[in-house]
């Protein structure tokens, strides 16, 4: 290539080098450019607004956020958030397990359809997702009669915003297991039962500890999910100020009524929580690794 | 149980007065500007997923630089940060009584909050990680051979990348669109806070469902959910069945 240019009479000898060196550089230039443009792009669309965020809370100093956030209904609302998450979690590390594992280990009919099913959380919006639970135990509701018979309120209180988030969250723990159990080599199980191991001990001396990281993954993924989780609880919960209010509706309430600092404040402490619970067990996983 | 039960409630629901009402609620002025708000949004957040997400996938899998592991992190940050606080994120940046929002509704009478920009970029946020996580696992077992026989053979940078690396890649690009498509149809908590409720302007599917919900139209709430999860859910499948096909063509390969 460089031949048939330095025997074009019309180009000077630095015209030549100039153009060997671009030549030379053209794959290194592309690659800066290409990785400056990535660089640019998720600093603007991620990092801007978290760095926003944290500034828009200490605003007017640390005092004023401690001040926002130290109030009965805040805390009565971060209490619900949390304990609607730790049942949910519970609730899904049980049975996502053993859905998981009825799933990898048996063959039956209707297998396929349910694993799409598996996944229609994805596709549900929050808010339809509230809303089907209101239709089937709000007032008029489906269920409605047979929940009142049994003296139990579910729209509109903490048991409606569990099953919400139990239903936006339903996939995290199949999806994180299934992979692991499909990989996870049964011979061993047989092997225990062959040295004359109960059911229970195989499962929890040799199936367990090979599920174990990814379940702590999926309860993570889980957690987050139902620590966030907005829409749903929203419809189902009716967010009434000091009873179903969870975190993020309070939030929501405070962005209403112009309580800026305390939206943000809550928001702030909300996100850090989820990012703490998502990057830790990044780094517990990699750590093993 | 879980899963069947509200679906079947809420079909029932909204053709419970037969497919002409159906029909009727959906295509209310209302209702169909919210869902064509939400559609033509989610395609260009879409779009420019597809470009952006393709582009982080290939500078992370093909290039050293430093900080490379800080935004391999950063990518997955939005799964970790719940949708309102994204929608709170963005309303300090951009609200009207913010320095950035006042200045670009000033200078260029360009408003981001309570309008279409507002949504996409609430959207882009959420869906960053979707089409990036879909490729680079394919980017990554890409054999560089074949780009090294393309260079020998004279073939230029784009024309490698347009032959060699970006055949295998389609795929995968189409099932992470997919994937951010289907989730951006449903989304509610950023924006409802992003664009706040107003109807003909910046009121999408999902909040015009939740405004139906509150104001006890239960056959409009009804209809347009279920258009949502059916256009959602169709989606989610066509991405599975893709996910299968090329899995189960790397294992003709092999």
């Amino acid at each position: 290539m460089s031949l048939t240019r330095s025997s074009s009479t019309s180009m000077s000898k630095a015209q030549v080098s100039l153009m060997e060196w671009v030549d030379r550089n053209k794959a290194k230039w592309t690659g800066w450019i290409l990785i400056s443009l990535v660089i640019i792009y998720v600093a603007f669309l991620i990092l801007t607004p978290i760095m926003a965020l944290t500034a828009g809370a200490f605003e007017k100093g640390f005092g004023e956020v401690i001040d926002s956030l130290n109030q009965p209904d805040v805390f009565l609302a971060f209490w619900n958030t949390l304990w609607v998450s730790l049942v949910v979690v519970t609730i899904h590390t049980i049975f996502g397990t053993l859905v998981a594992w009825v799933f990898v280990r048996h063959r039956f009919p209707g297998r396929n359809l349910i694993n799409g099913l598996v996944d229609m959380p994805f596709a549900v919006s929050p808010v339809v997702a509230g809303y089907m639970l209101l239709l089937l135990f709000g007032r008029n509701g489906i269920l409605a009669p047979i929940v009142e018979a049994l003296g139990m309120q579910i729209a509109f209180a903490m048991p409606g915003m569990v099953l919400a988030t139990l239903f936006v969250t339903l996939p995290f723990m199949i999806r994180e297991l299934i992979p692991v159990l499909e990989a996870f080599d049964t011979r061993q199980e047989r092997a225990a039962a062959t040295l004359g191991a109960s059911g229970w001990q195989t499962f929890w001396r040799v199936t367990f500890p090979a599920l174990r990281w990814g379940m702590i993954y999926g309860i993570t993924l889980t957690f987050a999910r139902a620590l966030g989780e907005f829409g749903a609880v929203l419809v189902i919960g009716g967010g009434v100020q000091g009873r179903t209010e969870t975190a993020t509706l309070f939030i929501y309430r405070a962005l209403d009524e112009r309580q800026y600092i305390g939206a943000y404040s809550a928001a702030l402490v909300l996100g850090l929580f989820s990012l703490i619970l998502v990057l830790g067990s990044d780094w517990l996983r990699r750590k093993r690794h | 149980m879980l899963l069947i039960i509200p679906l079947l409630v809420i079909v029932q629901d909204g053709l419970r007065a037969g497919l002409a009402e159906f029909w009727r609620q959906v295509t209310l002025p209302a209702a169909w500007h919210a869902l064509q708000l939400t559609l033509w949004t989610s395609t260009v957040m879409t779009v420019i997923n597809i470009i952006m997400g393709t582009l982080t996938a290939f500078v992370l899998v093909r290039y050293e630089f430093p900080g490379k592991t800080i935004l391999n992190g950063i990518i997955d940050l939005p799964l970790a940060i719940p949708t309102l606080v994204t929608g709170v994120m963005l309303v300090i940046l951009f609200g009207p009584q913010e320095a950035l929002g006042s200045w670009l509704k000033a200078r260029f009478d360009f408003s981001v909050m309570f309008a279409p920009p507002g949504i996409i970029l609430a959207l882009l946020f959420l869906t960053f990680p979707f089409v990036v996580r879909s490729v680079q696992p394919v980017l990554m077992e890409l054999d560089l051979a074949q780009e090294h026989a393309a260079a020998t053979l004279g073939a230029g940078g784009w024309t490698i990348f347009r032959r060699i690396i970006l055949p295998p890649m389609t795929l995968p690009i189409i099932t992470g669109a997919l994937l951010s498509f289907a989730r951006a149809i449903g989304e509610f908590g950023s924006i409802v806070i992003v664009a706040g409720n107003i109807p003909f302007r910046s009121q999408t599917a999902a909040v015009y469902v939740f405004g139906e919900v509150e104001s006890e139209n239960r056959l409009g709430a009804s209809a347009v959910s279920i258009v949502m999860v059916a256009i959602a859910f169709t989606l989610l499948m066509i991405a599975d069945y893709l996910r299968k096909r090329s899995k189960s063509t790397e294992g003709e390969n092999i």
